[in-house]
């Protein structure tokens, strides 16, 4: 008998250890792999419950891979993706409707118009030019200052940018010169521009790092990576062009008909919390909730003045005709000699 | 334990055929179906049509066409010199330069790429050599893929070399033909079909290859690349199913008639044959022995700076070293689980793959299945190694993850990795199999008849004991290839198992280089611990038996 009770016991302790493991919740995210493991560490002391399992790849990849798993999809939550990407994503229909707990008190840029929401922003993120300059002075030549310096012939062979189709800080690089210099001349702008690009990358964080260690002395890229990498003591310029910096903000949102959608809602309603917005205040100058920014050390503190008049909604709307025409032009060229 | 006796060893056959059909012809079934499949479900050749046109395509199949092409021509006499150096001279330290020679095949072909930009890049230790031009493009993409195909063709020439007959050399010595006049009339005629299989073997594997183009690559899109970029980068699988065919055709028709040549070079040495031993010349060895020094050096250079960049802070600016590129949680990648992820794939693949080749082979080979059966199964063997990595796994991608196909539930799990992997590699274990089954006395099994065992008996404790040494360079071989491959497994790999292979891929990508060259070393390291563990385990072998002789063409030969 007594063994019978022991043999009981013990089958027990394993069901409930096998029901209570804690539920695996799919987020698809493009945030960058070094902030990740911070966000997984706070989610994990709230809701111990859920285990997060990160698939992480660049904007394009992402946007492109949830959608064609429009059919059986995999994943349950999305995290830190382009806005611009989770309209293209709700005008598909897979995003699901839920209006995060605290929703109201976000910046207007950070919210979806519909109500419910499908999407919610967490933080907004620009793309700037890091100039390496030691490179540049030992060429003898000036740190640019704005996006026009950079078609100048001095800088031939010299500049990387991210690839838009895959890159969301390529993307709005590339929508706030269409709409800050009109479509034909953001177009010419970018035919004078690629004569002096070395590569384009697929990720918006490779043209700092290469510019960081002097591999392509200057490159578009994200403001993050741009902090990141001054921060580690390279010789960075952090330039904020004087024609204005292209954003988009980094958003949240829950996969229609989830496999696990309550735990999808549980961890929406975390990406929108305090606690997590003051992670995002690390590394982010701007974020959604009212008065948790803070200044991000290595970033121009009058970053935000310096944003372009974008409208998101018109990226958005215009992402697939936007990267066909860029690729069209851009991709199918091999890269110019140096 | 009566078994594979006729009807069950036929059934048994049958099941094995089964499976390679399922694994291997499906998955190739569905990718030329998905290219030819409208939106629409019917057929139609609009996808070739907008890849023809594709302004990209043409340079595309160009690229890949020069840049397959150079590297056979730089690899092929490189490679010749090297295996010259083991079998024809007597040059010292013979042992040193078949391991640097072999070295390229225990890293993915990624890490030569970096290397490269380390050494050569616009911040390169030896930039100011190349005088104003930088290694991106088609000038790194040929060096990179060359250091990547180097050890298989050595292989495949070593053994053409090694197969020479003495007694031609004694007579044309005796008619007095000059050392130059015998090697243009008797040592090049005669190892002429190991010259164009390892050419063709070279052709096949740099054109699959899609580390070295997404690292080096610049601006020089070839087929490979192409069929990444449309896959992860766009998810289009329908244009990724295109390219991978167009891919499929040349390496198919290289490796197809590869085997041709071989199977012609394997008659061509009669039985009579007197075994050759180089005689001393000092002229001749330090000729090419300065040809074999640079080679060797030139590899161990490349894999001394992959490690350096590995450990120093901040190239080229801050040259302290730091372990702080081997914190790959702070990358993209999967962190260290990658590497152990990589290592229990590698070592299942190894097990499984041997097991199931070999007795695959052994029902092939020596059982009373039907001939025809066994015909069947023996091409079906062959097909794999025709089949570049990527065209297989978006087969594979394509064909498991229909929710339709009753084993979709493999999709996503580790099982796809293993059973891709082992499809993969399964030619070159199943063909070692062959030849390690041929070479032991066809006598055991009417033997066994009579004396009233039944074939598992005589299979567990006849046969493959006698093959251990095969079955050990088996796994070898797969396992090593396993922890290396990218292109099989970039399209499988589910989201919470990462590889380090991939690893050092998406690092790359994401432009952390140094943590990049850190995974891939790791990964040589691994190769290199396997390998010791394997020469240990075949060295304890020979004590116990008689040596048998292990085909290295085939181990090496033939692997996209």
């Amino acid at each position: 008998m007594g063994r019978w009770h022991h043999g009981l016991a013990i089958a027990g302790l394993i069901l409930v250890g096998g029901c209570s493991r804690p539920e695996r919740l799919v987020v698809y995210t493009a945030a960058e792999a070094d902030q990740i493991p911070a966000y997984t560490a706070s989610f994990k002391k709230a809701h111990p419950e859920i285990e997060l399992v990160w698939v992480r790849d660049s904007t394009g990849v992402v946007t492109a891979k949830l959608l064609a798993e429009k059919k059986a999809p995999q994943a349950d939550a999305v995290f830190a993706l382009a806005a611009t990407s989770m309209m293209q994503l709700d005008s598909q229909g897979l995003l699901g409707p839920y209006t995060p707990k605290g929703a109201e008190r976000l910046d207007p840029r950070f919210r979806d118009t519909q109500q419910p929401a499908h999407w919610t922003g967490e933080a907004l993120w620009s793309a700037l030019i890091c100039a390496n300059t030691h490179e540049l002075s030992q060429r003898g030549l000036p740190v640019p200052t704005s996006w026009e310096d950079l078609t100048k012939p001095i800088y031939k062979g010299m500049i990387a940018m991210p690839n838009p189709a895959s890159s969301g800080t390529g993307l709005l690089a590339v929508g706030a010169w269409l709409q800050m210099f009109g479509e034909d001349r953001g177009w010419a702008y970018m035919d004078r521009l690629n004569s002096n690009i070395v590569s384009y990358d697929h990720s918006g964080s490779k043209p700092c790092k290469d510019a960081a260690r002097g591999e392509v002395p200057i490159g578009i890229s994200i403001d993050y990576r741009a902090a990141q990498e001054k921060g580690a003591g390279l010789p960075l310029a952090v330039v904020v062009p004087t024609e204005g910096v292209g954003w988009d903000v980094e958003a949240s949102g829950v996969i229609a008909h989830a496999k696990h959608e309550q735990a999808a809602r549980t961890f929406v309603d975390w990406a929108m919390s305090d606690d997590a917005m003051r992670l995002y205040a690390r590394n982010f100058s701007l974020v959604g909730a009212p008065g948790v920014a803070q200044p991000v050390p290595n970033l121009p503190a009058d970053l935000s003045t310096h944003l372009a008049k974008v409208d998101l909604r018109w990226t958005g709307q215009n992402r697939d005709r936007i990267i066909t025409e860029w690729t069209r032009r851009y991709d199918s060229k091999s890269a110019p000699k140096q | 334990m009566t078994l594979p006796k006729g009807p069950s060893a036929g059934l048994l056959l049958l099941i094995f055929a089964v499976a390679l059909a399922l694994f291997f012809g499906a998955p190739l079934g569905e990718l030329a179906w998905r290219s030819l499949s409208a939106a629409d479900g019917g057929l139609t050749l609009a996808h070739y049509a907008e890849y023809l046109t594709s302004p990209g395509l043409q340079r595309s199949l160009v690229n890949t066409a020069v840049l397959g092409a150079w590297v056979v021509a730089l690899v092929t006499p490189a490679a010749f010199l090297i295996a010259y150096g083991l079998e024809r001279t007597r040059l010292p330290l013979k042992g040193m330069l078949a391991s640097l020679a072999a070295a390229p095949l225990l890293v993915p072909s990624l890490l030569p790429a970096l290397a490269l930009v380390y050494l050569f890049g616009r911040q390169g230790l030896l930039k100011p050599m190349l005088g104003g031009w930088t290694i991106y493009g088609a000038p790194g993409l040929v060096i990179a893929d060359s250091i990547a195909a180097l050890p298989h063709a050595v292989v495949i020439l070593r053994t053409a070399l090694s197969g020479a007959d003495a007694r031609l050399y004694e007579q044309a010595k005796l008619l007095g033909a000059s050392g130059w006049k015998r090697f243009w009339t008797i040592t090049l005629p005669g190892c002429r079909h190991g010259l164009v299989a390892a050419a063709l073997v070279v052709f096949a594997l740099t054109i699959a290859d899609v580390g070295a183009p997404k690292v080096v690559g610049g601006g020089f899109d070839v087929l490979a690349l192409d069929i990444y970029k449309q896959v992860i980068g766009q998810q289009n699988f329908e244009m990724g199913a295109v390219v991978a065919i167009m891919l499929l055709l040349p390496t198919a028709a290289a490796i197809l008639f590869e085997r041709h040549a071989a199977s012609r070079q394997a008659a061509s040495v009669s039985a009579q044959a007197k075994a050759y031993h180089p005689e001393p010349d000092r002229g001749r060895d330090l000729v090419v022995g300065i040809g074999c020094v640079l080679i060797a050096l030139a590899i161990a250079a490349v894999m001394a700076t992959a490690q350096l960049a590995a450990v120093v802070r901040q190239w080229p600016y801050d040259l302290s070293l730091t372990g702080i590129h081997y914190d790959f949680d702070r990358y993209d990648g999967g962190g260290w689980s990658a590497i152990t992820n990589s290592v229990m794939l590698a070592l299942v693949t190894a097990v499984v793959g041997t097991v199931l080749a070999f007795v695959g082979a052994y029902l092939a080979e020596r059982s009373q299945a039907g001939r025809g059966l066994k015909r069947v199964y023996s091409v079906l063997a062959l097909g794999p190694a025709a089949v570049p990595g990527l065209a297989l796994g978006l087969g594979f991608a394509l064909f498991f993850n229909d929710p339709a196909n009753p084993l979709h539930l493999i999709y996503g799990t580790v099982g796809i990795l293993i059973a891709a992997n082992v499809v993969h590699f399964f030619t070159v274990a199943h063909l070692t199999s062959v030849s390690m089954l041929k070479s032991l006395d066809p006598a055991f099994e009417p033997a066994a008849r009579v004396l009233g065992r039944g074939g598992l008996t005589l299979f567990g404790r006849v046969i493959a004991p006698l093959s251990a040494p095969a079955l050990v360079e088996i796994a070898l071989y797969l396992f090593v290839n396993a922890m290396t491959t990218v292109s099989v497994v970039v399209f499988l790999y589910p989201p919470e198992f990462k590889l380090a292979a991939v690893a050092v891929l998406n690092m790359d990508d994401a432009g952390d280089s140094a943590p990049a060259a850190a995974m891939g070393m790791l990964i040589l390291y691994v190769n290199i611990a396997a390998r010791i563990v394997g020469g240990l385990a075949l060295r304890r072998l020979a004590r116990r038996s008689t040596p048998v002789e292990t085909p290295d063409t085939v181990l090496a030969g033939v692997a996209p």
